[in-house]
């Protein structure tokens, strides 16, 4: 059953993107993907945090199922494909550095974060 | 506006401040679409894993490739709903949003990379590290430029 886990966890975590990417969208006015930038940092964060510090249903459910969803390479690559085709080059080579340095930051710090808390 | 959904485009008043959105209008399908196709995507991604599972110290091939694929899938999509003019409403939400979204992963390319250099293998996180996005990147340029050609040779005909 560990997969219903993974689809229930991601039933959860593609709509919660969905809905975070619409908020943060309608709230700047740049072309920079600010949504995807955000729940991409923020998974990353929380499966730090869940890394080694849950049992494997937890981690079945909120990591592979919730980060995992929640999370995006596709959309993250589609993006910065666009931004460079719009002529945006500088905002898409920013967007690719800022979403790794950011996100690899965060699973780090959330990996230390989920040891100092078990 | 972002391209992850099928959110309408900005509506800007007069005076120059953004009206406010209608609120939640039609909203429902599209969340649902969204949550079944991430039911689904990860569900693939899942079974990957199982299929080709990865060793706690070993390069993470299968969240590389499946990355890879998701990415060069989006290309091939988004331009093909560009192409059709009238595709159906749930279309994107559905297969890009839901399924590639769900299927491909950011978070788990990020804890292999901190699990590599956590057990020594700093070379081989630095590689998955650069390797991920470089390949994403030339998948999604490399499907979604042979799938334009594709349509103008379509239309040429």
């Amino acid at each position: 059953m560990n997969w219903l886990l993974v689809v229930a966890g991601a039933m959860v975590g593609a709509p919660l993107r969905y809905l975070t990417d619409r908020f943060v969208q309608a709230r700047h006015d740049s072309v920079f993907p600010w949504g995807t930038f955000t729940v991409n940092v923020v998974g990353c964060l929380v499966l730090g945090v869940l890394t080694g510090a849950v049992d494997e249903p937890t981690r079945l459910l909120l990591g592979t199922g919730l980060c995992g969803a929640l999370t995006t390479y596709s959309t993250f690559s589609y993006e910065t494909l666009r931004l460079a085709e719009d002529g945006a080059r500088g905002y898409a080579v920013l967007n690719v550095a800022g979403s790794v340095v950011c996100g690899l930051g965060a699973a780090f710090a959330g990996v230390a974060l989920g040891q100092a808390l078990t | 506006m972002g391209t992850t959904g099928a959110a309408p485009p900005k509506t800007v008043t007069e005076s120059g401040t953004r009206a406010p959105r209608r609120a939640s209008a039609g909203q429902g399908p599209v969340v649902v679409a969204v949550s079944l196709g991430g039911g689904l995507g990860a569900l693939a991604r899942y079974a990957a894993g199982l299929l080709w599972p990865t060793a706690p110290a070993a390069f993470p091939w299968t969240t590389l490739l499946i990355n890879a694929v998701g990415c060069a899938l989006i290309g091939v999509l988004l331009v093909t709903i560009a192409e059709l003019g009238t595709p159906h409403r749930l279309a994107r939400p559905f297969l890009g949003t839901g399924v590639l979204g769900g299927f491909t992963t950011f978070s788990t390319y990020a804890v292999d990379v901190q699990r590599l250099v956590t057990h020594g293998r700093t070379a081989e996180g630095l590689a998955c590290l650069v390797a991920t996005p470089v390949l994403a990147l030339a998948s999604v340029w490399a499907a979604a430029t042979a799938a334009r050609r594709l349509f103008v040779l379509r239309r040429a005909r």
